[in-house]
């Protein structure tokens, strides 16, 4: 018998038996907000006609535009994968000299807006550009949504097995792969997933370096053939990467394996160790947060416009980003909270389909997910239309995949054996839910909440669509400036945008994945 | 208590789902009854906050008119203006680039604006059928990086970049409305065979492709990249900013008649849902004063398009740069020139 089917006999029943009605319910019109793009684009690729739907997609250029995004994303995603476990290792396992500071450190490269590292790379390098620019300046800035997951998880997991294992004759790496990666596997994974999407997405750095997605493919119809219907035919192929990258996930995540053990940080004395161990922590940190702020830095000490800063205004954007943050990451965790709950603990095509949806909003450009809601507002709630409700639900459409994938770790990470206790002492499911789950998992849905803070700073595209008019958040400001080339008069507003999203950041670098410890 | 979350969940979710069925009342019907002035509009302005809000700071001053201003790009708000069709609260868009306000002019979108309004803009510099009305003008020019080549070695055609010397050496926006709309002028003074023609032999010159006028211009200060294809404006918007003398990149003007010397402008329209609005129309007609104009002269250095205001002082006088065998009218036809880009894969 190996080691990783001896912890599996011990793991917790699995519940693939059928979801009850009221929670697959419940998910289901959660994940409808998030299908409301998909039946914009379904509606506005209709309006085209299946022939030139054949046509634009059967082009070359939409070919190579869409080989390009797999290519990026999935080069991201392997290297967040692989950076963000090891850098997740060494923070939980090796004894480093102020441990929380690195941990704190390593959570930084959130706060900053791809297109602002982007910008501070070209400050220093101004020829950066391609494939392998987007490659790296993409990958340090998504590393930590899979080193928060992955440190929480490994302190949540002992490491004593991974002694055992080396005792019994395993490498470091064979132990690893023995003892460790089959707890961290899921926390990996589902940070993955959101690195994946992401890259997918994302159009401010890979307009700034000069790498052409599908992204560029969209924005490029609106802005220049003011074609709605190709831009959403483009964006329905990505719709389709995304499914793709949401079932890999599916499948390749397992299932949560449980082991009672102590919680034995920090055991291995790094010794001569110590100054590679720190090279690596440092490559998100210093490639995705050191280089782009001294970029800006630099640029802000020969711009003419850094005039008086207007502190009302700054207080104001600070405000209006602060507000919409904490609702957007209110109402993001509440709407994923159900798929999250179903997907941790069911299986099946309906629950499948149910989460993959929930996902969907976060692989498409904000301008997709602005202008879809723009069309559904005002053809079912136009009282509402540019209100603050809308935009805040617009983040929630976003982000909550952001949300899902980390409660649902949470929730699947709660030990059935105790769910099996409770329901032997005669709570009913939704009392078991409430006392048992719901605590455990808490944790996750504060770190859900904060990923969906953090995204909701950084926003740009959907919230210059469905803001009211008149406000403005530090993205918009900082947006407003930069296109005037006001570098100078951009740089309070850059500053504050990444210091106010640091905050969630370090918050997040502090917390651990399940509230394990305590049972 | 203990059911409490999931219900409260479920209560949500369907006083959610009730509000979004019932019908809501309909988009307020204010602009249609009022006759005239309320005092108020919404402008949806594709140009910059920085540039266009102390202009509008003046209007409001000097008319009492309260405007209320939704900044986006051109490209965002023209699609958003398509989206929200008659259900928009905006009564003018002050667009970037002629191409945003064609597409809404095609769409139906557009009042037509009174004679008073259009007949002050020269024809050539705005719509044909008075949808819309010209506010500035921005020369296309080449843009090169003083530090690598001299003024004399900086080519006056565009045509010079097909050959091989060029290649790798300068870059170009294809995705940017003003880059499309000198293709169509191309296409229109020169024939479609020389066009395709010039675009192959560009695509296969091996052209740095930016996503933006700024990162191109950008890049060439920078030294990146040699030369490259570009709005005049952007130097002075980049100059303002680091200081003319510390400019690097430097402009040059293609002969007069040279497809690459057209002059693209930008533009306002009169929305649908502001028809008769009397100070959404006043304000269009102010964007055409004297005053107006001047102010586009000084802070953007852009052409001027009314008689009796002149062009910013370093710049060749807007006559010499007009092309009598191009009408403005005449770059409707985007659509080839997409697909000319898309075939050789530049967009």
């Amino acid at each position: 018998m190996t080691l990783e089917s001896a912890t599996r006999g011990r793991s917790p029943r699995s519940r693939v038996g059928r979801a009850p009605a009221w929670l697959v319910g419940l998910a289901a019109v959660c994940a409808a907000a998030a299908a409301i793009p998909l039946v914009y684009l379904v509606v506005r690729s209709a309006d085209a006609g299946l022939a030139e739907l054949a046509d634009t997609l059967l082009r070359p250029r939409v070919l190579t535009l869409t080989l390009n995004s797999v290519v990026l994303a999935a080069f991201v995603t392997v290297t967040c994968l692989v950076l963000g476990t090891l850098s997740a290792w060494l923070l939980t396992r090796l004894r480093l000299p102020s441990a929380r500071a690195w941990l704190l450190v390593s959570a930084l490269p959130l706060a900053v807006p791809s297109y602002l590292a982007a910008y501070g790379w070209l400050v220093w390098f101004p020829g950066f550009n391609g494939f392998w620019a987007s490659w790296l300046v993409l990958s340090v800035v998504c590393t930590p949504y899979v080193t928060l997951p992955v440190a929480a998880a490994l302190r949540g997991a002992s490491g004593d097995l991974e002694a055992v294992a080396r005792t019994l004759g395993r490498g470091p790496l064979g132990a690893f792969r023995a003892a460790t990666w089959p707890r961290i596997r899921p926390a990996a994974i589902a940070g993955g997933l959101l690195v994946g999407l992401y890259a997918l997405s994302d159009f401010g750095l890979v307009s700034m370096l000069r790498f052409q997605t599908l992204t560029w493919g969209i924005n490029a119809a609106y802005g220049a053939s003011f074609d709605r219907n190709q831009a959403a035919m483009l964006a329905l192929v990505l719709v389709v990467l995304a499914l793709v990258v949401v079932a890999g996930e599916r499948r390749s995540r397992g299932r949560v394996v449980h082991s009672p053990g102590r919680n034995a940080p920090g055991t291995i004395r790094p010794g001569r160790a110590l100054v590679p161990a720190l090279g690596v922590l440092l490559i998100a940190p210093g490639l995705g947060v050191a280089v782009p702020v001294a970029g800006l830095v630099s640029r802000l000490v020969d711009a003419e416009t850094l005039r008086e800063i207007d502190l009302v205004r700054l207080a104001e954007a600070i405000g209006a980003t602060l507000g919409l943050a904490v609702a957007g990451a209110l109402v993001a965790a509440v709407l994923a909270l159900p798929v999250a709950a179903l997907a941790a603990r069911y299986r099946g095509r309906l629950v499948s389909a149910i989460e993959s949806v929930g996902f969907l909003g976060h692989a498409l450009p904000g301008i997709v997910v602005g202008l879809s809601l723009v069309f559904f507002t005002l053809s079912v709630m136009p009282a509402l239309y540019q209100s603050v409700v809308v935009l805040v639900f617009g983040y929630a459409v976003l982000f909550m995949p952001k949300a899902i994938g980390t409660m649902r770790g949470g929730i699947a990470a709660v030990p059935g054996s105790l769910l099996d206790v409770s329901r032997m002492l005669g709570l009913s499911p939704l009392a078991v839910w409430w006392r048992v789950t719901a605590p455990l998992a808490l944790p996750s849905v504060g770190i859900g909440a904060l990923l969906v803070a953090i995204s909701v700073m950084k926003e740009l595209p959907a919230t210059l669509l469905l803001r009211p008019t008149g406000i403005s958040t530090l993205a918009t400001e900082l947006w407003n400036r930069t296109t005037v080339f006001e570098f100078g008069a951009a740089a309070p507003y850059a500053a504050a945008l990444v210091l106010l999203a640091a905050v969630p950041a370090v918050i997040l670098s502090g917390i651990r994945g399940v509230a394990k410890e305590e049972v | 208590m203990r059911r409490a979350l999931p219900l409260v969940l479920l209560v949500a979710t369907v006083t959610v789902a009730v509000t979004a069925c019932t019908p809501a009342e309909p988009a307020s019907t204010d602009s249609a009854t009022a006759a005239s002035s309320d005092g108020v509009f919404t402008l949806y302005s594709g140009r910059d906050e920085a540039l266009v809000q102390p202009l509008i700071d003046l209007f409001e001053e000097q008319s009492g008119t309260d405007v209320e201003v939704r900044y986006g790009n051109t490209a965002e708000l023209g699609a958003l203006l398509l989206e929200e069709g008659d259900q928009s609260p905006a009564q003018v868009f002050l667009s970037q680039d002629a191409g945003a306000l064609g597409a809404l002019s095609n769409a139906g979108r557009f009042a037509t604006l009174p004679e008073s309004i259009t007949a002050a803009v020269p024809a050539g510099f705005t719509s044909t059928d008075d949808s819309w009305v010209g506010v500035t003008g921005r020369a296309r020019v080449i843009v090169y990086d003083g530090e690598a080549l001299t003024a004399a070695e900086v080519p006056d055609s565009v045509d010079a970049f097909t050959d091989d010397a060029w290649a790798g050496r300068f870059g170009i926006a294809p995705s940017n409305a003003s880059f499309q709309a000198f293709i169509t002028a191309y296409r229109v003074l020169n024939g479609e065979e020389a066009a395709d023609a010039w675009v192959a032999a560009i695509a296969a010159n091996k052209p740095q492709i930016f996503e933006n006028n700024g990162a191109l211009l950008a890049a060439v200060n920078e030294g990146v990249v040699e030369a490259g294809l570009l709005n005049h404006y952007y130097w002075y918007a980049q100059a303002a900013e680091t200081g003319a003398e510390n400019m690097r990149a430097q402009l040059s003007f293609p002969e007069q008649g040279d497809a690459g010397a057209i002059v693209n402008v930008s533009g306002a329209g009169l929305l649908q849902t502001g028809e008769t609005d009397a100070d959404a129309l006043a304000f269009i007609e102010f964007l055409v004063s004297a005053e107006a104009q001047q102010y586009f002269v000084d802070e953007t250095f852009e052409y001027p398009l009314i008689e009796g205001v002149d062009a910013p002082a370093d710049l060749p006088p807007l006559d010499s740069l007009v092309n009598p065998d191009l009408d403005l009218s005449d770059l409707e036809s985007l659509e080839v020139t997409q697909e000319l880009l898309s075939q050789y894969g530049l967009i």
